[in-house]
């Protein structure tokens, strides 16, 4: 593992997995509560988060040492409400389906607290490059968090996956929709948000499985190098 | 002469947890015969299904615990989660709906919180409400009682009802729903809501035949069932008198004074106490002792919050009976009651000091 916390493969570390917004910090619940109900839509809000995050964190870094610190919160915020602002316009023009079906979630995300976050404990102490890095993976490990959710509803909802990706990534997109199958009911408790704290829950109950199991099988590899008890490196 | 000294609990009868819940299932039996009887047999192919799929989710959550299953299975506690469920559902709805809300009930409300004695809600109910947000049609496709429909259904057709939605001679669910003058019927508080709705007053409603006169053919039946289930568990002090007589008597009482004031417009107390599922929350749903408060004093209030709560959703909420809701927003409000009416302890503080 590096000990440089800036290093590339540290920052995909902790955006993707060991401090992931969704899932560690739980960040940005609303949004990631309220519109995985199908997986386009996660899409859509992950990408419109993942940018927003990238543009915020490169213009944070950029004018970090212009802003006088008392007065930092209400600039990032100024900065994050421009570029959402920007997606929201690009939406509107461009996917106005899902700019619809999204609808209050996209200014939204000006109050995203992942975003804010980013802003505040990474970009404004760092150079540009490492924060646009940091930015790309926190808005990556978000956007995952935001898919696996959604496909877990999309597919306990209503059987299917990538329902209406044609209005994110046009009409071509419309073969994606994959129907596993046909439900004559659907379950309306995955697709209500009751449905999604759950399925939150569960996520990050499988993380917490994934990561006990992983820092066991560490642990026992350590109990070996232990045994070795003079003269050992470290 | 010396006496005994005995550390609390002092309780004379020492059951253990397993006998208790089997008490409790053995009491329901007098409810669930008459259900059979009177709703047709469905109800027995659901409890199967029920309590197959209960132990079934119970011994994969200690398995994946690494607990040991057995004692899990033996203290009862799933079963009588089983049945409940089993006995609040329609009697003919399809067969994924039980598994589905059973295995929500026993691994989720109950061992994701920590199994047996940790859950805040009650399993069943939770599960009830969770499926009939989910599946609000089948969750409502009550029969009328068998007097009134039209064809005698066999344990077989109720197999097949149950499996396929289609009973053994080919009646569809929403054919068998239909009564012989071919309006399809509901459950008696669903038909009362409606007609109240529609302006007609109380006793016009009740001239319709599922009310049977008074509270609805074969339901007044299935309540006096389970009341006398649950007298037998009071005697024998399974259950404490507290939550049963709280919720029968603020529902009695709010449902008396709404009716004295409007008699045409509001249903007879006899009415509420004898209708829907007031008998079977009172005594077996509202009693469960994980979820319920814990002290005396909360009881009552737990008892209270659960029949205003049942009044009220059966008057003004969207759904005709609220047993399940009501029995869910009083465990929410379990910590509260049980943190402000906790007993003081003899000797500690005297009323009025400290604080």
């Amino acid at each position: 593992m590096s000990d440089n916390p800036n290093s590339m493969r540290e920052l995909t570390v902790q955006g993707l997995w060991r401090n992931n917004p969704g899932l560690v910090q739980l960040l940005g619940l609303c949004p990631l509560l309220a519109v995985t109900g199908t997986v386009t839509n996660a899409l859509g809000l992950g990408l419109a988060t993942l940018l927003v995050l990238l543009g915020s964190n490169i213009v944070v870094s950029m004018v970090r040492k212009l802003v006088p610190s008392e007065i930092r919160i209400p600039v990032f915020v100024l900065i994050i409400a421009s570029f959402v602002t920007v997606i929201q316009l690009l939406m509107n023009a461009f996917t106005f389906g899902l700019y619809q079906s999204l609808g209050i979630f996209i200014p939204l995300i000006v109050t995203n607290c992942a975003i804010i976050g980013r802003a505040e404990a990474f970009a404004s102490k760092n150079a540009v490059l490492p924060a646009a890095i940091d930015a790309l993976m926190m808005g990556l490990g978000f956007m995952l968090v935001l898919l696996a959710l959604g496909a877990m509803r999309e597919i306990l909802g209503q059987g299917t996956l990538f329902d209406g990706a044609d209005l994110l990534l046009g009409p071509w997109a419309a073969v994606l929709r994959i129907e596993l199958f046909a439900l004559d009911t659907q379950f309306l408790l995955a697709m209500l948000p009751p449905g999604a704290f759950i399925g939150m829950g569960l996520l990050i109950a499988l993380k917490n499985v994934i990561d006990a199991r992983l820092q066991q099988r560490q642990s026992a590899a350590a109990g070996i190098t232990r045994a070795r008890v003079t003269g050992a490196a470290q | 002469m010396s006496f005994k000294i005995a550390s609390s609990p002092h309780n004379r009868i020492s059951r253990s947890t397993s006998q208790l819940m089997l008490l409790v299932v053995l009491a329901c039996l007098p409810g669930i015969i008459v259900q059979a009887l009177l709703f047709g047999y469905g109800v027995l192919v659901q409890l199967v299904l029920a309590i197959a799929t209960a132990w079934a989710a119970e011994a994969l959550i200690m398995r994946l615990r690494a607990k040991p299953v057995l004692p899990r299975l033996k203290d009862h506690s799933a079963l009588l989660t089983g049945v409940l469920l089993a006995v609040a559902i329609p009697p003919y709805a399809p067969w994924w709906l039980i598994i589905i809300g059973t295995g929500f009930a026993i691994i989720i409300v109950k061992q994701l919180y920590g199994g047996l004695g940790n859950n805040l809600f009650n399993p069943a109910m939770a599960a009830y409400v969770m499926l009939l947000i989910s599946f609000p049609l089948q969750m409502t496709q009550w029969l009328p009682s068998a007097s009134l429909q039209p064809e005698a259904l066999t344990l077989l057709d109720a197999v097949c009802t149950v499996f396929s939605q289609y009973s053994c001679s080919g009646f569809s669910v929403s054919q068998l729903q239909t009564g012989i003058d071919g309006i399809s019927m509901a459950t008696p508080l669903d038909t009362l809501r409606t007609d109240l709705a529609a302006g007609r007053t109380l006793t016009e409603s009740l001239q319709q035949p599922v009310f049977y006169g008074f509270a609805g053919a074969g339901w007044l039946w299935v309540n006096l069932a389970y009341l006398a289930g649950g007298l037998v568990l009071l005697k024998l002090q399974v259950i404490g008198w507290r939550i049963p007589l709280a919720v029968l008597g603020t529902l009695f009482g709010l449902s008396l004074l709404s009716w004295l004031a409007a008699a045409d417009t509001n249903p007879s107390p006899l009415f509420q106490l004898f209708s829907g599922a007031t008998m079977l929350a009172a005594f077996f749903i509202a009693t469960d002792p994980v979820s319920a408060s814990t002290t005396n004093q909360g009881r009552i209030l737990y008892g209270m919050l659960i029949g205003l709560m049942i009044f009220i959703i059966r008057k003004y909420g969207g759904y005709p009976d609220g047993v399940a809701f009501a029995v869910l927003l009083a465990n929410m409000a379990v910590p509260l009651i049980d943190y402000y009416t906790r007993p003081r302890t003899y000797g500690h503080q005297a009323k009025g000091a400290g604080k």
